[in-house]
């Protein structure tokens, strides 16, 4: 649904991508992700026709982007970082007037039903301009799914938005995405890592990175976690863990559990709970820890990753 | 096509939204109402509705083109700054719209909006045909409407096309008001400055072509140099439209 290959774009003297190949397909969620002035806006802006590339090749629902920019843009819904509105215009006139411009049938019933999906629909007659900065994202969102379109490309999708909201347009984001291919990004690492099949690290025009949250994580570590918390004292259940063969980088928490680490592709953790109940201590907690993508993030955009 | 009416219909809705419509209306209006009162009662005074002295409309005609050099940058200035300040172009550009369509609706909002207004004005020469005995040269009504439409035209395009340059809606009317100035009043340069610069300034100016057709003479040199200077603006409109994309 997405190709992208070999994409850069230079402003004048400063190149802001770099060489950029990755694919998307039909029913994924990818998260574009990386620091300030990494390039992520700048390659949304390409794939939705708003920019041509330097040099590369763009392909989204099977139109070049330069090429064939009318019938790629027929196809994509986009929501800019800034959501940009008409002030002055009703909610209701608004997406009517980008529904007439996208040419779809029966706008008037469309609108309707986008305005219900993203909780607008009795604000549908007020001024956008008299609307909180939660629910003009959610105008630009009721915007960008006019058109039913096959790629959607949301830039910080769920920004301004309260907690309920965000649960609310995640879950809708995630329902279009079972069908169609959405790229978003986002600086809220744990959208990320909740919502997107896969992600797609980027720092100063280049991918540093790009899987699923689970293998980045046991790629940069090389070895798995897991977390042990028992009941009462906990006195020597740093040896009886150190004690299973395998086990390494065993550290006690502040709050008493105990962490450890061993080498991804031997799974240790039936060995060490066996240990710790064998040795009496009452286990109430045993969990497996992944590497954050924050920290990932942080690994991959600043090599300052905290292990 | 459908873009543009689409783009149109919004830009002329969007025109009386806000004061801007009102108050261009009353600029225009007002003005004109009052000059045209004082031409009834200055002609019923000299008892002049017959005969060749009998009043017709080309001062109407004369003065709303003259009060459109000043209204026309009001009306284009915000149509495709404001779009670029506010970011909303960033949508316009990547709905499958084509540039030239954007450029185009926008100027055609304007000049529907225009139309409205030169179309309340048809009420002077309707009420004129009523003093004047046998009755006013409809041909000269018909060519110094068919005049203002165009020099209106020619106001707007080049206010569109300065629209698109900039992203601040000030900047945008002065640059225009100071072009349509220019090409209004060429007219009046000294015709020494260059060798035969009265004819160049004289063909160039636009109030010369409007004045020509506001007398009842239409040409066809008029009409295309009027046409001309609208696609001018426009193609200048959809080229700085370009030129953003690829900054």
């Amino acid at each position: 649904m997405i190709k992208v290959s070999g994409l850069t774009k230079d402003y004048g003297s400063r190149r802001a991508i770099d060489n950029l190949t990755f694919n998307a397909q039909q029913g994924e969620i990818v998260g574009f992700l990386g620091p300030n002035g990494a390039g992520k806006t700048t390659t949304m802006r390409i794939l939705t026709g708003y920019m041509p590339p330097t040099d590369g090749e763009a392909i989204v629902a099977g139109y070049d982007i330069v090429e064939e920019s009318l019938e790629a843009r027929k196809r994509i819904g986009y929501l800019p970082e800034s959501v940009p509105l008409y002030q002055d215009m009703v909610v209701w006139d608004y997406l009517q007037y980008m529904g007439e411009l996208r040419r779809i049938p029966n706008a008037g019933e469309r609108v309707e039903e986008v305005l219900e999906m993203v909780g607008l629909i009795d604000r549908a007659e007020g001024y956008i301009g008299n609307l909180s900065k939660g629910m003009k994202q959610r105008v630009g969102l009721a915007q960008a799914l006019l058109h039913h379109p096959e790629v959607l490309i949301l830039d910080e999708p769920t920004i301004g938005l309260d907690p309920s909201q965000v649960v609310e347009v995640r879950e809708l984001i995630r329902e279009i995405g079972k069908e169609r291919t959405v790229l978003l990004s986002t600086h809220l690492l744990n959208e990320a890592q909740n919502l997107c099949d896969r992600v797609l690290i980027i720092n100063k025009g280049k991918i540093v990175a790009e899987d699923t949250t689970e293998n980045l994580q046991s790629s940069l570590l090389g070895a798995e976690r897991a977390l042990v918390r028992v009941g009462g004292e906990n006195d020597g259940l740093v040896e009886t863990i150190k004690s299973v063969k395998g086990v390494r980088k065993v550290k006690v928490n502040d709050d008493g559990a105990v962490e450890f680490e061993f080498a991804s592709g031997k799974d240790l953790r039936a060995e060490v709970a066996k240990a710790v109940v064998t040795n009496n201590y009452e286990l109430i907690e045993f969990r497996s820890l992944g590497m954050s993508l924050e920290e990932i993030f942080l690994e991959l955009t600043h090599g300052e990753g905290k292990r | 096509m459908k873009n543009i009416w689409t783009i149109a219909k919004r830009e002329y809705n969007n025109y009386f939204g806000g004061a801007l419509a009102y108050v261009v209306m009353a600029a225009v209006l007002f003005p004109l109402g009052i000059y045209f009162s004082l031409i009834l009662l200055y002609n019923s005074q000299q008892g002049l509705y017959g005969g060749a002295a009998a009043p017709d409309i080309t001062p109407i005609t004369g003065l709303f083109a003259f009060l459109m050099i000043f209204l026309s940058p009001a009306l284009t200035m915000r149509l495709l700054s404001d779009e670029a300040r506010m970011g909303t172009i960033e949508l316009l550009l990547t709905a499958p719209i084509r540039d030239g369509e954007l450029v185009v609706g926008k100027w055609l909002g304007a000049m529907l909006f225009i139309l409205t207004l030169i179309g309340v004005t048809l009420i002077y020469p309707i009420v004129l045909n009523n003093f004047v005995s046998p009755g006013i040269d409809w041909m000269v009504v018909v060519s110094a409407y068919i005049g203002l439409i165009l020099i209106c035209a020619v106001m707007l395009a080049l206010g569109v096309g300065i629209s698109a340059i900039f992203t601040n809606q000030f900047a945008a009317f002065f640059v225009t008001l100071g072009l349509l100035f220019f090409l209004y009043f060429m007219i009046g340069l000294p015709s020494g400055l260059l060798p035969q610069s009265g004819q160049i300034f004289n063909y160039l100016s636009i109030q010369s072509h409007f004045e020509r057709m506001n007398s009842g003479t239409l040409t066809l040199g008029g009409i295309v140099y009027d046409l001309s200077l609208v696609v001018f603006g426009l193609f200048a409109g959809f080229t700085a439209i370009e030129t953003r994309r690829w900054r």
